[in-house]
C-alpha cells in the first residue's frame, strides 16, 4: 500500500514536471512561433479547402480545432497539425459525389479508426517504411500540392502571373531585409493592398466560398445512420486514417530529428484520432500533421505544446475578426504561398541523389511518387513503395547464398556445402545449385552455415533430397543449425518414412 | 520491512552546478562520505532543455530548408554541448581538488546528459546518500525561494538527501525533529543504525504541547538513541513547526537538522504548504531529509 502510494506520487510528480516542461518550457519562443505558424496556416487551410472542394471555412475550422486539440492529445510537442493537402486530395471524390455532410461523417469515422490504431500500437508499423518510401512520399506530396495550384494559373489574365511572381519574390527576398516578420504574411498583405488599390478584377478568396463568420458550433453530421452510409464513407475514412497517420508519424520523426527529443508515436496516433473527431463535430474536414508548418514552427523557435495551441487559437481569432480582409486576399497570393510550401516540402537532394544512390532505392522512391501522382492517393503510393522495397530486399538477401561442392576421395560421393539464406526468393537458386545428373552413391549436404527461413526453403531442400534419392543416391543432410532445424523438423517431409509418397506423384 | 534500513556499500552522490552552493555541497558530501566510509562521487547533469534558441521568424520554406535547419540546430547544440561539458568538467575538477585538500577525500566525477531529477533517479540504485545545494544556479539568493530542482528531487528519490547550507561548518551537534509518527520513528531508527552521526551530540525536539503521549514517544526515542550510544537532550516546545525548529536550531547551536521528508500528499501540500518546504526555507543549517 505504501509502495503503491509512493509509486503514484512519483508518477504524478513526473507527470507534472513533464507537463510543465512540455507546455511552459519555452513560453516566449512558443508564442512567437505559434503566431508565425497561424499566419502561414490561414492561406494553407483556405487552399486545402479549395482542393477538397469545400468552403474555406471547413478547412479553417478544421485547422483551428485540430491544432488546439492536438496540442493536448498529441504525442509530439511542437508539431503542427491542421487541415492538410494529403488529406484533402483523398476526400475530393466523396465531396463531389455525396457532399459535405458525408465528409463530416467520414471525418468522425477517420478519428475512430485512428484511435483504434493508437490503441493497437500500430505506430510501430512505421519501421517497415524505408527511407526511400518516405522521400517518395514527401516528393509526391509536394508535386500534388503544386499541381493543385495549376487550375488557378490556367486561363487567367496576365496580372495573376505577375502577382504570383511578385508574391514569390517577396517570400524569398524579404527575409534578406529582416527575419523578424514572416515573409509570406508580407507577401499576402502587399498583394492584397495592391489588388484593392488598383481595383484589379481577379479572383479572391471570397469568390471561393464561405468564410467563417462566427466561432464554430457543435453539430452532428446530417447523414442517415445506415449501413449504406457506412459503406460510402468507410473506404474514404480508412484511406484518410492511413494517410493521416503516415504523414503525422513521418512529421513526428522529422521534428524528433530536428529537436533531438523523443516523441510518443502511439499517443500521436490516438491524438490525431481525437482531433479529427473534434474537427468533424464542429464542421471541419479531416487533417493531420503538416511537414512544412512543423518545420516553420521549429525554425521560428517553437518547441512545446503551447506553440501548437497558440497557432490554432490565433488562426481562429484572426479569421473570425479579420474575415472582411481575408475575403479580399487575391488567389494569386495564396498560390504563391502554396508554391513556397510545395518547394519547401520537396526533397531536392533526392534528385541529385538519384545518381549516387542504389538503383533499387531510386526505383522505390520514383515508384512511390509515380503511383501517388497518378492515383492522387498517398496511401496507394506508400503501399507500392513498401512492396517494392520488400521485394528488392528479398532479392538482395536471396543473393546471399552459395553452394559449393567437393567430390569424395573414391569419386563415388560428393559433399555439397550450402552457405547463406534460403527462403522463397532464393529457393530456386538453391535447387539449381545441385547437379542431379552426376552418378553418385552418396551425397552429403552440409547446411551448417545456412539459414532456412520459410516453407519454400524447406520445400526446396525436400525436393533436392528426393531428387537425389530417386536417382538412387543416398542423401545425408548434416549440420542443420538450430534455427533451420526447428523449421525443418516442423515442416519437412524428407526425414519421415512416407516422404517419397507425399512429395512424389507429379 | 524486508529491505534494510540503510543501504551499505553504495556511494555518496553530490550534485554540483555553477551555483554559489557548489563549494559547500562538496564539503558536506566529503564530510558524509568520510563518516560513512563510502565512496564519493560528484555529478554534473547537463540539461539541454533550459537553453533558449534564437528564432528565425521569416516563416518561409526554401529549397532544402529542412536539411539546412537540421544542420543549423545541430551546430548550435554541438557548440552548447561542448561548452557545457567543458564547464561542468572544470566545476567537477575544482570540487574534487577542494575536497582532496580540505577533507583529504578522493572522489569520482561523472557527467550525464538529462534533467537532474531523471539523472538522480537513474543512478539511485547505487547511491546511499544524495547531497544537494539548497538552491541551484538558476535561483537567486532570495531567502524565501528554494531551488526549483530541490523539492522535485526530494519527492522523487527514495534515499536520504543531505541539503547543504550556504557555508560548510564542522558538524558536532545534530537535532532530530520528532513527533512520534511512523515517519519520524523511522528517522530515529535510521540515525541509530547509521555511522553518519555516531558520536555527535544529539537533541530531540518535539513541536507541540506537552502531554502524556508525547512523553511516551520521547521515552521511546531516548531509549533507542541511548542504546545506540547517543546522549540525547529532549524537549517539547509549543508553536508552529517551522518557526520553532528554526529558533531552537539557533538557540541550541545545532549544526545539522534531521527530519522526515514530505509526510503528506502533494495535494495537501499544495493547499496548506508543506512543513518540510517551510523548514528548508527558514533554517540556515544543513538538513538531512530521510525518506
Amino acid at each position: 500500500m505504501v509502495l503503491l502510494r509512493l509509486g503514484i506520487r512519483t508518477l504524478s510528480l513526473n507527470i507534472t514536471a513533464h507537463l510543465r516542461q512540455e507546455w511552459f518550457g519555452n513560453i516566449r519562443g512558443d508564442m512567437l512561433a505559434g503566431l508565425v505558424v497561424a499566419l502561414a496556416l490561414i492561406p494553407e487551410a483556405i487552399a486545402f479547402s479549395i482542393i477538397a472542394g469545400v468552403d474555406p471555412k471547413v478547412g479553417l475550422y478544421a485547422s483551428f480545432c485540430i491544432a488546439v486539440v492536438i496540442a493536448f492529445t498529441g504525442g509530439r510537442p511542437g508539431m503542427i497539425s491542421a487541415a492538410t493537402g494529403a488529406m484533402a486530395l483523398v476526400m475530393v471524390g466523396l465531396v463531389k459525389d455525396h457532399g459535405l455532410q458525408y465528409l463530416l461523417a467520414a471525418t468522425l469515422l477517420t478519428g475512430v479508426l485512428q484511435i483504434i490504431a493508437g490503441a493497437f500500437k500500430l505506430g510501430v508499423l512505421m519501421r517497415f517504411i524505408s527511407r526511400s518510401v518516405i522521400t517518395g512520399f514527401v516528393n509526391a506530396l509536394a508535386i500534388l500540392i503544386f499541381m493543385a495550384q495549376l487550375p488557378e494559373l490556367t486561363g487567367v489574365p496576365w496580372m495573376v502571373y505577375a502577382m504570383t511572381a511578385a508574391g514569390l519574390a517577396i517570400i524569398y527576398l524579404f527575409p534578406r531585409l529582416t527575419r523578424t516578420i514572416p515573409s509570406p504574411l508580407v507577401a499576402i498583405v502587399a498583394l492584397t493592398i495592391l489588388a484593392i488599390v488598383l481595383g484589379l478584377d481577379i479572383r479572391t478568396v471570397g469568390d471561393m466560398g464561405a468564410l467563417p463568420d462566427s466561432l464554430p458550433v457543435f453539430l452532428l453530421p446530417d447523414v442517415p445512420l445506415s449501413l449504406e452510409t457506412l459503406w460510402i464513407i468507410l473506404p474514404v475514412s480508412s484511406t484518410l486514417a492511413v494517410v493521416g497517420l503516415l504523414e503525422s508519424l513521418l512529421t513526428a520523426q522529422i521534428v524528433d530529428d530536428l529537436t533531438d527529443t523523443p516523441s510518443n508515436k502511439n499517443r500521436e496516433c490516438a491524438g490525431q484520432g481525437v482531433a479529427n473527431i473534434a474537427s468533424g463535430l464542429i464542421g471541419g474536414m479531416a487533417g493531420c500533421a503538416m511537414i512544412g508548418q512543423s518545420v516553420i514552427n521549429v525554425k521560428s523557435g517553437g518547441r512545446g505544446r503551447l506553440s501548437t495551441l497558440v497557432a490554432g487559437v490565433v488562426l481562429l481569432l484572426m479569421v473570425v475578426f479579420a474575415g472582411p480582409w481575408v475575403k479580399q486576399i487575391p488567389m494569386a497570393a495564396l498560390v504563391a504561398v502554396m508554391i513556397m510550401v510545395s518547394i519547401g516540402t520537396f526533397s531536392w537532394s533526392s534528385i541529385t541523389n538519384l545518381r549516387t544512390h542504389p538503383t533499387t532505392s531510386s526505383i522505390v522512391m520514383l515508384g512511390t511518387v509515380v503511383v501517388t501522382v497518378f492515383t492522387h492517393d498517398l496511401a496507394k503510393g506508400v503501399l507500392t513503395g513498401v512492396l517494392l522495397s520488400a521485394l528488392f530486399f528479398a532479392r538482395k538477401v536471396g543473393r546471399v547464398l552459395h553452394i559449393g561442392s567437393t567430390p569424395s576421395d573414391d569419386g563415388r560421393g560428393r559433399t555439397y556445402t550450402v552457405t547463406g539464406q534460403v527462403f522463397f526468393a532464393s529457393a530456386d537458386a538453391f535447387a539449381a545449385g545441385f547437379d542431379f545428373s552426376e552418378v553418385l552413391e552418396r551425397v552429403r549436404i552440409d547446411v551448417s552455415n545456412a539459414h532456412f527461413w520459410d516453407l519454400s526453403a524447406v520445400g526446396a531442400l525436400d525436393k533436392v533430397v528426393l531428387k537425389f534419392r530417386r536417382e538412387g543416391t543416398q542423401v545425408e543432410v548434416i549440420g542443420l543449425n538450430e534455427a533451420s532445424a526447428t523449421i525443418v523438423d516442423r515442416l519437412g517431409v524428407h526425414d519421415k518414412p512416407d516422404a517419397e509418397r507425399l512429395a512424389g506423384g507429379h | 520491512m524486508t529491505s534494510p534500513l540503510i543501504k551499505t556499500g553504495a556511494r555518496v552522490l553530490a550534485a554540483i552546478d555553477a551555483s554559489a552552493y557548489a563549494t559547500s555541497v562538496a564539503s558536506h558530501a566529503a564530510w558524509a562520505a568520510t563518516r560513512l566510509d563510502a565512496p564519493l562521487e560528484f555529478l554534473h547533469a547537463i540539461d539541454r532543455t533550459t537553453a533558449p534558441v534564437t528564432a528565425d521568424l521569416s516563416g518561409n520554406l526554401s529549397l532544402g530548408s529542412q536539411e539546412e535547419l537540421l544542420a543549423k540546430l545541430a551546430a548550435v547544440d554541438e557548440q552548447r554541448g561542448r561548452l557545457a561539458q567543458e564547464h561542468g568538467r572544470l566545476l567537477l575538477e575544482q570540487v574534487r581538488a577542494q575536497v582532496a585538500a580540505s577533507h583529504d577525500a578522493s572522489a569520482e566525477i561523472r557527467q550525464r546528459h538529462g534533467a537532474l531529477v531523471d539523472t538522480l533517479l537513474e543512478l539511485e540504485s547505487d547511491v546511499r546518500l544524495f547531497v544537494l545545494g539548497k538552491r541551484g544556479e538558476h535561483a537567486t539568493l532570495a531567502k524565501a525561494h528554494l531551488g526549483s530542482n530541490l523539492e522535485r528531487v526530494v519527492r522523487a528519490v527514495h534515499r536520504p538527501v543531505l541539503v547543504a547550507s550556504r557555508e560548510f561548518r564542522p558538524i558536532s551537534r545534530f537535532m532530530v525533529a520528532f513527533d512520534g509518527s511512523a515517519t519520524t520513528r523511522k528517522c530515529v531508527e535510521m540515525v541509530c543504525a547509521s555511522p553518519l552521526l555516531k558520536g555527535l551530540a544529539c537533541d530531540v525536539l518535539v513541536v507541540g504541547d506537552a502531554s502524556a503521549t508525547i512523553d511516551q514517544h520521547l521515552q521511546w526515542a531516548r531509549a533507542r538513541l541511548q542504546a545506540a550510544g547517543f546522549d540525547p537532550r529532549c524537549q517539547v516546545v509549543a508553536g508552529s513547526p517551522d518557526a520553532v525548529i528554526a529558533q531552537q536550531a539557533t538557540e541550541l547551536a545545532i549544526d545539522l537538522l534531521v527530519m522526515g521528508a514530505y509526510g503528506h500528499s502533494r495535494i495537501r501540500s499544495l493547499i496548506v504548504g508543506s512543513t518540510t518546504t517551510q523548514v528548508l526555507r527558514t533554517v540556515e543549517i544543513p538538513v538531512l531529509l530521510l525518506r
